[in-house]
């Protein structure tokens, strides 16, 4: 059940306190993102307020507490990126999906957020997915990129 | 002891102590928002600044949590102290510009209209409810959600707690009265005005007026005891902090049940 999984990743870091935003990486690399009741699972066995790991949950970037997709696109908005025609990759990518940044595709394969600089300005426009960074874009080479994801 | 000179003033204070209690001994005030004397200090609102005399560079320090040295030569009213003071007060005036705590703060600094554009909020985010509940209650109900500019105080996913006791502590300290409690729950406070300290189980109706089946030694007991030997009041008196157009429909209300 989801609870064991947890129940591993709490024994890998000895149910250190500390250890929690860890933990929580651990948590999301298992199921794409933060569920509630997880949430609330964490705090009860390590002993510590929910609003505290809500907090962590909701102040950093990472975290998602909506479901993401198998597949989740990062598209670079930094300023780099932005000058090179970054916000017309985004809207190629929203009509391809149908959907807004933010959000899930139907068949809950791809999810699409807007970040800030992924550290490689050379290569703008940017848009990683997943691990795998494409650089120097045009809206021409999104679609059969897209298509090769499953 | 420790010697050190507070608008050249000499003052001799213990080691530990912090600036701001170092100056209270002197009679000096220093404007403070985020800081409670039953919880440690914190250092949010920034607007208890102090210029620091060194050798080379004058240093600005919050006075709520930096502790006395030898020596040490402390500025509260200098020019720099002051314009910066006066930044943080409108930037807080243009947050919230209908908290009267603010209102009078800028009021005292000479501030009438801020510069920036204007919010209409009541929290200015100093987290002391988050701490009163976290380190007096030992409860954690509320806390901070986000950060930058979306940072609120908040349960978590914005649901009624089920830990939360109704204690009343972080309406008490809220500086700016941005948490209310519910007129139900002060129902529940304003009949037990008077008497000291009570089961909040009996508060509650759950067990009859006088008799405790724990012989008031539970858990929830001890909280109280806990706010009421930090706070130096109950939380009961957190009803004083309700709006007076609330407390005054509440008494049209009795009325109403009397006749």
């Amino acid at each position: 059940m989801k609870f064991n999984k947890i129940d591993k990743i709490l024994e890998k870091f000895n149910m250190q306190k500390s250890q929690l935003i860890s933990i929580l990486q651990d948590i999301q690399n298992e199921f794409n993102f933060l569920p509630m009741e997880v949430l609330g699972y964490v705090a009860e066995k390590l002993g510590i307020p929910f609003s505290l790991v809500y907090h962590l949950a909701t102040f950093y970037k990472t975290f998602s507490l909506k479901r993401r997709g198998r597949h989740l696109i990062n598209v670079c908005l930094g300023t780099a990126c932005h000058i090179r025609g970054g916000v017309r990759i985004l809207e190629k990518i929203e009509r391809d999906l149908n959907i807004k940044s933010g959000s899930i595709t139907l068949d809950s394969k791809f999810s699409l957020e807007v970040v800030r600089c992924v550290g490689c300005c050379s290569l703008a426009p940017v848009i990683r997915i997943d691990d795998d960074t494409h650089g120097r874009l045009t809206q021409g080479k999104i679609t059969p990129m897209l298509k090769k994801y499953e | 002891m420790i010697t050190l000179f507070i608008d050249n003033q000499k003052v001799a204070v213990k080691e530990g102590t912090t600036l701001l209690k170092a100056s209270e001994k002197l009679g000096i005030e220093i404007p403070t928002l985020c800081y409670h004397e039953g919880l440690p200090p914190y250092g949010a609102c920034r607007l208890c600044v102090v210029e620091i005399i060194g050798e080379k560079k004058n240093r600005m320090v919050a006075a709520c949590s930096f502790l006395v040295d030898e020596g040490m030569k402390v500025l509260t009213i200098s020019d720099r102290v002051l314009k910066r003071r006066r930044m943080i007060v409108e930037f807080l005036l243009a947050r919230c510009p209908d908290i009267k705590a603010i209102r009078d703060l800028a009021d005292k600094m000479g501030i009438k209209k801020p510069r920036f554009k204007t919010k209409n909020l009541d929290c200015i985010l100093c987290g002391l409810c988050v701490r009163v509940c976290n380190e007096v209650a030992g409860i954690g109900a509320i806390g901070f959600v986000n950060r930058g500019k979306k940072l609120k105080v908040d349960t978590p996913f914005h649901l009624a707690s089920d830990v939360c006791i109704g204690c009343g502590a972080c309406s008490f300290v809220c500086p700016t009265g941005a948490i209310e409690m519910e007129l139900d729950a002060v129902k529940r406070f304003r009949e037990l005005l008077g008497i000291e300290h009570k089961c909040r189980y009996s508060l509650m109706g759950l067990v009859s007026y006088k008799v405790c089946s724990n012989n008031y030694e539970c858990w929830r007991c001890k909280v109280d005891q806990r706010i009421r030997d930090s706070l130096a009041t109950h939380p009961i008196f957190a009803a004083k902090k309700i709006k007076t157009e609330k407390v005054n429909q509440y008494f049209s209300f009795l009325k109403k049940i009397q006749e």
